[in-house]
């Protein structure tokens, strides 16, 4: 009894990770232009299946595979920040959200012409036996995950609060013109946003895909989950999209478990309905600033 | 007609507006003034519903309307301009007027939608009366002009008329001359005599125009920090020692 | 890729493409109406599109009511849940409206998925289009039942559009500030012209659903939500007219992608991120803007 359930408790805590590093994506260029980015999922995407490419049809050492992979996914964004965000020159949120949505397909159909709609896996990152705890077993990649996550969420916290650029970063937020009038540029701290948040959803994609697969159509849920993630923390606020990202995957997976596999995918949509109608308030990061700013 | 009675307002610690009473008389043009930040603009927005005061209560031709949403507020015949432009930009001039005979009118999606016999005669009442308010405003060679293409004296204008297509009984006028030159601000002031005495709308005009506000008004009210200093007829406020001190400062006892 | 094209010949596949293109545009000046008019945005109409389908094909083939009956109940649950979901939306704005849509057309197609008759495969044998005793046997008649009934509504939209309720939706779109200030119910306002955009949908999932007599939760996705959206703003989503030319542009698509093969997933999306960049107003309003200017510089 208690097995299954910690069995289901780390094989959600495993999925939760990826759909918090996604939800962090969605906080770094939501806290940078106010824009959310739909295709968010993609990059994890991008990152599974980069990484089969280099290791495996290429046979690239693994630190190598790691770092083109990674690389790759911020030279996507890059191309995506400059050649759609930046020459849109518009303020109407609905044109932008609708442009991630088509570059997000652009991307779907650019991964099925090369990788196809099989899903893709390649080896855990070390080998070994799995570890037993309370009869559940754990897989040494799960740890691997989870550590991963662990260490991305650390980096980040420490580059927004203690580097200059972070702090530069986080000031476009508040006030682009602001920020550029004290010498920041705003719109290269737009493009870096864009670079960091896909190599943040990139590295989710590479520790996941040996435990879950990858194949090119998994973006649109993995963005969907990941922003339910962010706001169920906060739209914008960090630590509450690791909160989050947990929760539903544990939920997620306890659903699975207990109820029915089918309806799993439904938790995330239904936990985001409910944030979305009835605590909107509570998610836009500060309820009384909201207010005063509608004067 | 309308009851302003001890409205209090703190923004964030600031005391926006501090136990403000005052009335509007029905038939009268009444003017609010007052320094910069002196809460002109939030009285303006309390009294249309945009937000609830702090404290206080106002009623409008005997009803409480203090917790109506600015929606119910202007149905029940309480209609305004804004001091930064709110049109519908890319609406005509004529359609802007139109939607301001909304209220007045009552064809819904599906009657429209198959044009019953009753939404051609609304219709056609709408465009006349609009035609004429268009006229009354001296807008009437724009009507198919994007309202986003007018300068901004007409923009002002065109925000009246549309108000006036709501067939208000009090008119809430929210700084109408910012912006405009002398010529302009002569041509408004007597365009809203004459909404008041021809149309018989009772006026409440909050302006920065001492000259406009002293030659047109009948009763005036004065802010300063969010609290009534004086109010009165023209005369009377133009004498008074706070009103004075309060727009140019102390007095300097060597003039 | 998007629908399961019946193996028919050349002549009765263009009568298929027609017929497609109608029920398309159906649900494309819905949205027209909704994104354009309204200035709200629907990431979700799939799920409309999908709730038009199931609930007809049920009640006519395991209730036995008549089609027509059918569809207008399917038209009604249709409004009821765009109600459900237009109420607690509508204190939402821009990106958060957006994703709230996205995240109903998903449930509904989980719902659809695992609680529709025949799960994931879908169902068959739906009955054929029919009213009074007159059963519509041929591809033609459908095309033309569905063209009259794009023409019935086409008319509805564009006399609701220049009248009252159009001009409160274009104002709504314009300053929700100033609607407050004229009296508008902002509110009751964009709750209706979500359950007009719903109804649209289903009356065309309905028809598509009696049309193809198979059914199955693959054809009520993102993408088609997405494919939706690509419509009106390739057509223009200022008008109903735009979201007729892009639904006929984007049916006709496939026909044309044939050639990629594969590709066709990303030639959607780079046309729908290029109209996003360079046409950003749409095929209708710019070709209707050109003409005007050609009028004009003809009469001065």
């Amino acid at each position: 009894m208690l097995t299954v359930f910690l069995q289901f408790l780390f094989s959600g805590l495993t999925v939760g990770s990826v759909y918090a590093l996604v939800g962090m994506g969605f906080n770094i260029i939501y806290n940078a232009t106010s824009i959310i980015n739909l295709a968010q999922g993609e990059f994890v995407v991008i990152g599974g299946l980069l990484m089969w490419f280099f290791l495996e049809s290429c046979k690239l050492p693994f630190l190598l595979a790691v770092a083109l992979t990674i690389l790759s996914a911020g030279l996507v964004a890059l191309i995506m920040e400059r050649l759609t965000i930046r020459p849109l020159k518009t303020n109407d949120l609905l044109i932008m959200i609708m442009v991630t949505v088509a570059v997000a397909i652009v991307m779907r159909g650019l991964l099925m012409f090369k990788f196809g709609k099989e899903p893709y896996s390649f080896a855990a990152f070390t080998e070994g036996d799995p570890l037993v705890i309370g009869g559940a077993v754990i897989q040494l990649q799960t740890l691997w995950v989870l550590g991963i996550t662990g260490t991305c969420i650390l980096a980040l916290y420490a580059f927004f609060n203690l580097t200059i650029a972070g702090k530069a970063m986080r000031a476009c937020s508040f006030d682009p013109t602001a920020a550029s009038l004290v010498g920041i540029p705003v719109s290269r701290m737009i493009m870096f946003s864009f670079i960091l948040s896909a190599m943040v959803g990139a590295i989710g994609g590479i520790a996941i895909t040996p435990i879950s697969l990858m194949e090119y159509d998994k973006g649109p849920m993995l963005a969907v989950k990941g922003f339910c993630a962010a706001m169920m923390g906060g739209l914008g606020r960090g630590r509450g999209a690791v909160v989050g990202g947990l929760t539903i995957g544990v939920l997620e997976s306890m659903t699975a478990g207990y109820i029915h596999s089918g309806l799993k995918d439904a938790v995330a949509l239904l936990i985001l309905l409910s944030i979305l109608f009835f605590r909107p308030a509570g998610l836009f990061g500060n309820a009384a600033m909201q207010r005063l700013k509608g004067h | 007609m309308l009851e302003v009675q001890n409205i209090s307002k703190v923004f964030g610690g600031v005391h926006a507006l501090v136990d403000v009473s005052f009335s509007v008389a029905e038939g009268s043009l009444s003017a609010l003034i007052g320094p910069n930040g002196a809460g002109k603009t939030t009285m303006m927005n309390i009294i249309s519903g945009i937000f609830p005061p702090d404290k206080g209560s106002i009623s409008f031709k005997g009803g409480v309307i203090t917790r109506l949403s600015p929606a119910a507020i202007a149905r029940r015949g309480l209609s305004r301009t804004f001091q930064h432009i709110e049109l519908f930009a890319e609406m005509t001039v004529l359609e802007n007027i139109l939607v301001g005979r909304y209220i007045k009118s009552r064809s819904g999606f599906l009657a429209a939608g198959l044009r019953l016999p009753f939404v051609r005669t609304e219709e056609e009442k709408n465009r006349a009366k609009s035609l004429e308010i268009l006229a009354s405003i001296g807008l009437e060679g724009k009507a198919d002009e994007l309202a986003s293409n007018l300068p901004l004296g007409e923009q002002r204008m065109l925000e009246i008329g549309r108000a006036l297509a709501t067939e208000p009984s009090l008119l809430l006028l929210d700084e109408p001359a910012a912006g405009l030159n002398i010529r302009e601000t002569r041509d408004l002031g007597k365009m809203i005599v004459r909404l008041n005495t021809e149309r018989e709308i009772t006026i409440l005009l909050v302006e920065h125009d001492m000259d406009l506000v002293m030659r047109i008004s009948t009763s005036i009210t004065v802010l300063n920090f969010g609290q009534k200093i004086a109010s009165g007829k023209p005369a009377d406020i133009q004498r008074n020692r706070d009103v004075i001190t309060a727009y140019l400062g102390e007095e300097d006892p060597s003039c | 890729m998007v629908y399961a094209l019946p193996n028919l010949t050349d002549d009765s596949y263009f009568i298929t493409l027609m017929i497609f293109s109608g029920i398309n545009a159906i649900v494309a000046i819905g949205l027209c109406i909704l994104m354009g008019s309204a200035g709200q945005v629907s990431l979700g109409q799939a799920g409309f599109y999908g709730i038009g389908a199931y609930a007809s094909s049920v009640l006519s083939q395991s209730f036995g009511l008549p089609v027509v009956i059918s569809m207008l109940c399917a038209a009604v649950i249709s409004g009821i849940a765009a109600v459900i979901l237009a109420a607690p939306s509508l204190r939402l704005k821009g990106h958060y409206l957006a994703v709230a849509t996205l995240g109903f057309g998903e449930i509904i197609h989980i719902i659809l998925n695992e609680f529709g008759p025949g799960g994931p495969s879908g169902f068959g044998d739906i009955p054929a289009l029919s009213a009074g005793g007159f059963v519509l046997t041929t591809p033609a008649h459908v095309a033309w039942v569905v063209w009259g009934i794009l023409l019935l509504l086409m008319i509805f939209s564009l006399n609701m559009l220049n009248a009252r309720p159009g001009r409160a939706l274009r104002a709504l779109h314009g300053s929700e500030t100033a609607c407050n200030a004229m009296g508008l119910d902002v509110v009751g306002l964009k709750i209706k012209v979500f359950v007009l955009s719903a109804v649209y949908a289903s009356i065309a999932g309905s028809l598509y659903a009696h049309y193809v007599s198979f059914i199955s939760p693959s054809s009520f996705t993102l993408f088609h939500s997405v494919l939706l959206l690509m419509m009106v703003v390739l057509g223009g989503i200022t008008t109903v007219w735009g979201g007729l030319v892009g639904a006929v542009i984007i049916t006709l698509l496939p026909e044309t992608l044939k050639a990629f093969e594969e590709l066709d997933v990303l030639v959607y999306g780079l046309i729908l991120t290029l109209s996003l960049l360079f046409l950003r107003r749409g095929i209708v309003p710019i070709v209707t803007a050109k003409i005007h200017s050609l009028l004009v510089r003809r009469n001065a």
